[in-house]
């Protein structure tokens, strides 16, 4: 009662003519945070629905949880299991909060992994959230929209696609540039044609490819050269993946290293039959995107090739590596940047699935393709609900002639 | 339509600025502002032809046929463009080859011929020069201003002088990679008409559509 009563007594101060009127936006972030948003549709049709912006947000964090959880633990085992294997010394804050703890470096050890981890999640996500809100909160003050709960979605995601080692300086950067360049200037939530979180990592992966590419970025050890199994499968072909000690289960379970929250196909795939149950997500684009990726890939597994060894990969691994599987679950269905038709969804999901394909197998330059694949696919989602619109007019108007 | 040379040389730098308003010029300022030194050499020589077309074709104006007369300008501004590929090519011949064709696709730059279509045509030959001359330095404002965030965020450099010492050369800025590559110029660009428009709202274009107020707090 007492927090209701205080925004009550506050709330005055906030709306037209009140004081402090120019920072509703702030007011109304923290209300709708702690209380149902009072949103409520003031014109025909006056459509009801237990489902409104909050939830959908809500919804789409708690279905990270579980990558959230196998970000710290596998963050922290990848670095430990290095530590372990070079006999590297680990030191800084980190080192110094975990000694004084008692907790240790046991590779072996759960929580000791889960620890480490959340020391490296941490900072990048404080990073993001502060760096960020302060763009959001700049913006919505002047422009005078609200913040919306889809910042928290934003920065989650953010996070779980960079590496454990990048510099937090670059964190800043790349989220102020997701959310400014990726959102705010084309008006903010929901008129936002390109996922913000990819549109800030992928100016980190071309603005500071060493810190965002290459073998040494994926284990938290300085120096330590861990390359990911997209890597390993572009130079050596992917059956010496279980030789470099990666075997589909690790993959599938995310025990390799890659970006922090991104490696474990199992916590995506619960995270977006979450989604697909609570109805957030739309399974058609799931599936095109499965249908789109195993179609191209077994194309490519025919087709064979002598030089490139990516050719040979099968659809089973394809799923399982990289980021394809968090990609999938959660920016894939982001429902804003993709098409909105159910024809459209589809297509837009095939076409990811392909372009995946494509970038990894027969781009040289680029071991990885869901960043692009799913920004390229975003651009054409507009056009491709276009012409589905079109041609369910054009076969309407032929049936009554 | 009286203008004054003044109005003539100084409209296009902000107010009917052919990079910023009228959206011209656009590959070129792509292609070559990853170094200042290149972005200044790109800005004079299109300042140059631009100036110089400006008034060649306002001196024959009115022997130039109507039906023909696209292909006319294009020989005289080709002819310029030749002559400064040239000049650059014996005085500097590093910059030339940097460069490359985007010197020879001056011909086909839109401001070139815009203004010889626009303004040239229907001018005397003195005004023609000074409108030539002030959209070539509207243009040569935008690209240096693109030229200097590029280059000094990008390496760390300007005119190739070291200003920011970059990590491989033993200082502490991390050189921004994405800022070398060509697309980022549209980044700068546009975040330039942002603050162009911020600056003066009556450059902002109407809206085409009404989005539905659909809720309300």
């Amino acid at each position: 009662m007492g927090a209701r009563s205080f925004f009550d007594r506050l709330e005055p101060h906030f709306t037209n003519g009140g004081k402090y009127e120019k920072y509703f936006p702030l007011y109304e972030m923290v209300e709708s945070f702690v209380y149902t948003p009072k949103t409520v549709t003031k014109a025909a049709p006056h459509a009801r629905s237990f489902i409104d912006m909050k939830r959908i947000m809500i919804y789409v964090v708690v279905a990270t949880i579980p990558c959230i959880m196998m970000a710290f633990y596998n963050t922290g085992f990848q670095a430990n299991a290095a530590m372990a294997a070079t006999g590297f010394e680990p030191s800084g804050w980190r080192a110094a909060v975990l000694s004084a703890l008692g907790i240790g470096f046991n590779p072996d050890n759960v929580f000791a992994n889960m620890a480490h981890g959340f020391m490296y999640f941490l900072p990048i996500y404080v990073v993001t959230l502060v760096a960020g809100g302060v763009c959001e909160v700049i913006f919505s003050v002047i422009r005078g929209h609200e913040v919306n709960e889809g910042f928290l979605v934003t920065s989650m995601l953010y996070v779980l696609i960079l590496p454990a080692t990048t510099p937090l300086w670059q964190v800043a950067l790349g989220i102020i540039f997701g959310v400014v360049i990726g959102k705010e200037v084309f008006g903010g939530t929901g008129k936002n044609f390109l996922n913000p979180a990819l549109v800030g990592r992928a100016f980190l992966y071309f603005a500071y490819p060493a810190q965002m590419s290459g073998d040494t970025v994926w284990v938290a050890v300085d120096g330590y050269s861990g390359a990911t199994a997209l890597a390993i499968s572009a130079s050596d072909g992917y059956q010496t993946l279980a030789a470099n000690g990666m075997t589909w289960w690790d993959s599938f379970l995310g025990f390799v290293p890659g970006s922090m929250g991104e490696t474990s196909t199992l916590a995506a795939l619960i995270g977006v039959a979450f989604l697909m149950i609570t109805k957030i997500a739309n399974w058609r684009l799931v599936a095109g995107c499965l249908l789109g990726m195993i179609a191209f890939s077994g194309l490519l597994n025919i087709i064979g090739s002598d030089t490139n060894p990516m050719f040979a990969m099968p659809w089973y691994w394809h799923l399982v590596i990289g980021g394809y599987a968090f990609g999938l679950a959660f920016m894939v269905v982001e429902p804003v940047s993709a098409s909105h038709t159910n024809m459209g969804r589809w297509i837009y999901g095939a076409l990811i699935g392909f372009m995946v394909v494509m970038i990894r197998v027969i781009n040289p330059a680029f071991p990885e393709g869901m960043m692009l694949a799913i920004l390229f696919a975003n651009i054409f989602a507009p056009l491709i609900d276009h012409f589905v619109v079109q041609a369910n007019i054009k076969r309407r108007a032929k049936r009554y002639v | 339509m009286a203008q004054t040379t003044r109005d003539l040389l100084v409209d296009p730098m902000v107010d009917n600025n052919p990079i910023t308003l009228q959206v011209l010029g656009i590959c070129s300022a792509l292609a070559v502002t990853s170094s200042l030194t290149v972005s200044a050499v790109m800005a004079l020589a299109v300042t140059l032809v631009t100036g110089f077309s400006g008034f060649f074709i306002s001196c024959i104006r009115n022997q130039i046929p109507s039906s023909i007369r696209i292909i006319v300008q294009m020989v005289i501004i080709a002819s310029l463009v030749i002559l400064v590929d040239q000049v650059l090519k014996a005085f500097a011949y590093e910059i030339s080859k940097t460069l490359s064709v985007f010197v020879g696709l001056i011909i086909t730059n839109c401001i070139v011929m815009g203004r010889a279509e626009a303004f040239a045509m229907k001018n005397p030959p003195v005004a023609s020069f000074m409108d030539g001359i002030g959209n070539g330095l509207g243009y040569s404002l935008i690209l240096l201003m693109v030229g200097f965030v590029r280059e000094l965020f990008g390496a760390g450099t300007l005119f190739g002088v070291t200003i920011l010492p970059s990590v491989n050369n033993g200082g502490w800025y991390v050189p921004n990679g994405m800022l070398l590559l060509p697309p980022s110029a549209f980044f700068v660009i546009g975040l330039i008409i942002w603050a162009f428009r911020a600056w003066k709202p009556e450059q902002v274009e109407k809206r085409e559509y009404k989005i539905q107020e659909a809720e309300a707090h």
